[in-house]
């Protein structure tokens, strides 16, 4: 029994060809599966709710899922809905869904599914011992949780499989483990776990793994010892080598794909090519776990940012740079004591991009843009000391200046941009739960 | 006769990518076996070179993976910030690969293709 999944783009939002969709449905999936978000932009989306994509493209993307998924009749489902998750953005979505169903009268049932975690959960777990850390390299304390704006865990394949099993024909998932989104589908239809878990990792970046790679339609054909790959373009192949860097893609492990329920074992896999655009996966095995583990993510506020980007094209100034910003940190931080104001400079053009970690250094660039960035407590203060700092420097004297009607370029004004609040991570951490579903709440509804 | 090759002449992608906010992970790739094994045998990646060749200490390099099978080499560091702390330089570390396609490595007599 082959099932057929197809993923129509890595990231909902982020676009894919609508004759790559359109061949894709003729392969006649048996589900369509795409995951919406993830870590990667960063903890400002989990904190403060905001939707990693506009809300037009959201709709202009799901209006085709919908209608390609309702046509075939077969489900649709989301993983990590708005990027980060989180319930409210659960709610966006199905928001943007219900108006789909209304404006183009067609009706079907749609399945929520929220992994936002109460504080109390969190700590409850950290006084029974059930958090542990894994890769953030501090152990999770009880602030790190009151101080967090939002926490969700990462769902694995069974709410979504529960959402199928009650008929759900449009899945909105918050934050879900990115390949298991894409293989709940084959694993609730008794699908090989192991395969499915691979084939999802490969599908959930869409035409990532093809090439020319895009964010484009992908197609997996899981099978009862191996799966298929295809790209839905018939302009693109799946070859060796896009599938192999795909399973090296953004992960530590190459071996090993660990996620709720147990880790997927890569050490045997197998890659073939079959004709011309088709490559061939076998040899995942699959370690269960006897515990309920999640992967939590939180974040927390730390402050406000604004910024000011300023050229420097004197080489004076240039050669002169290190010392001149270091006073200027200096300078500005003591005139705003006792609040804490926190400055970094990025000075591209010269080593903005890596910092201590640049090789090169050496030798004097003709043009800096140097970006200087303030955070503090409140945003007028982030302003206000970004301003200070801005013209400080602009008029800041030195030895062996030779312009003396100041030192950067402003491509603005207001020179001073309010970049709004900033958020880290504040978990990052497995916690251990009762089952499979504990932390998860599936709900339905019909709409339109 | 040994020759030195920059790791671009050699490897067909060279990348980096975050791998979580607390790592960052380098992939090497190659085209064909022959360039895949002068760079496995000339030992030029390795723990150490990438230590060095990125500034930081060694105990900063988290794994270094060979896959034999995909033709790739697989390094993974300690992210040098935590993904968006305040002085984050790259958010998707998508750019910390450029030192690596200059690393040299030495080849010997037989390597024979490209």
């Amino acid at each position: 029994m082959t099932i057929t999944v197809l993923t129509p783009t890595g990231t909902l939002g982020y676009g894919f060809g609508k004759e790559a969709l359109k061949r894709g449905m003729t392969l006649k999936p048996d589900v369509i599966a795409v995951d919406a978000g993830s870590t990667d932009p960063g903890p400002a989306y989990l904190g403060s709710a905001e939707p990693l994509c506009a809300r037009r493209v959201i709709k202009l993307e799901l209006e085709q899922l919908i209608a390609a998924s309702r046509a075939a009749g077969i489900p649709l489902i989301i993983g990590s809905a708005g990027g980060s998750g989180r319930g409210a953005l659960v709610d966006w979505m199905a928001d943007i869904a219900r108006e789909i169903a209304r404006q183009s009268r067609q009706s079907f049932k749609l399945a929520r599914i929220y992994s936002d975690i109460e504080p109390d959960r969190v700590t409850e777990a950290l006084s029974n011992n059930e958090v542990k850390d894994f890769e953030a390299g501090f152990e999770l304390s009880k602030s790190d949780v009151e101080q967090s704006t939002a926490i969700v865990a990462q769902m694995g394949w069974e709410p979504i499989a529960q959402a199928l099993a009650e008929d759900a024909d449009v899945i909105i998932a918050g934050r879900a483990c990115d390949d298991l989104a894409i293989a709940a589908y084959p694993i609730a239809h008794n699908g090989d776990i192991a395969l499915a878990t691979h084939m999802g990792k490969v599908l959930e970046c869409g035409a990532f793994s093809a090439e020319p790679f895009a964010m484009d339609v992908m197609m997996g054909f899981l099978n009862d010892d191996h799966f298929l790959l295809e790209p839905g373009s018939l302009n693109r192949i799946a070859s060796l080598k896009s599938v192999a860097a795909h399973t090296l893609y953004e992960r530590e492990d190459p071996f090993y794909q660990r996620g709720p329920g147990g880790a997927v074992n890569l050490t045997d896999c197998q890659f073939t090519t079959v004709g011309e655009r088709q490559v061939r996966v076998s040899g995942a095995t699959f370690e269960p776990d006897n515990e309920h583990w999640f992967k939590l993510e939180g974040a927390r506020q730390v402050g406000y940012r604004s910024l000011c980007m300023g050229g420097i094209r004197c080489p004076t100034m240039i050669a002169n740079l290190d010392e001149l910003l270091e006073q200027a940190i200096e300078k500005t931080v003591g005139h705003f004591a006792p609040d804490n104001v926190h400055i970094t400079f990025r000075p591209y053009g010269r080593d903005a991009v890596m910092a201590e970690m640049e090789p090169k250094r050496t030798g004097a660039p003709s043009e800096i843009g140097l970006l200087m960035d303030v955070t503090a407590e409140t945003q007028e203060l982030a302003h206000g000391a970004c301003h200070f700092l801005s013209g400080h420097l602009l008029h800041v004297a030195y030895t062996g200046q030779v312009n003396t009607s100041g030192n950067l370029a402003f491509p603005y004004s207001p020179s001073d941009i309010d970049a709004g609040p900033v958020y880290e991570f504040s978990i990052y951490h497995l916690m251990k739960a009762k089952s499979a579903m504990e932390l998860f709440d599936v709900q339905t509804e019909f709409v339109g | 006769m040994i020759e030195h090759k920059p790791l671009r002449e050699l490897a067909s992608i060279i990348r980096s990518k975050n791998a979580g906010p607390f790592r960052l992970t380098f992939d090497i790739l190659f085209n064909d076996d022959s360039a895949y094994l002068a760079v496995i045998e000339s030992g030029v990646v390795s723990e150490q070179t990438i230590a060095e060749l990125y500034n930081v200490d060694v105990s900063k390099i988290s794994s270094v993976h060979v896959l034999p099978q995909g033709r790739a080499i697989k390094v993974t560091m300690y992210r040098p910030r935590t993904q968006c702390s305040r002085s984050e330089r790259d958010v998707y570390g998508c750019q910390q690969h450029a030192p690596l396609m200059e690393l040299l490595v030495p080849i010997g007599g037989n390597y024979r293709q490209l």
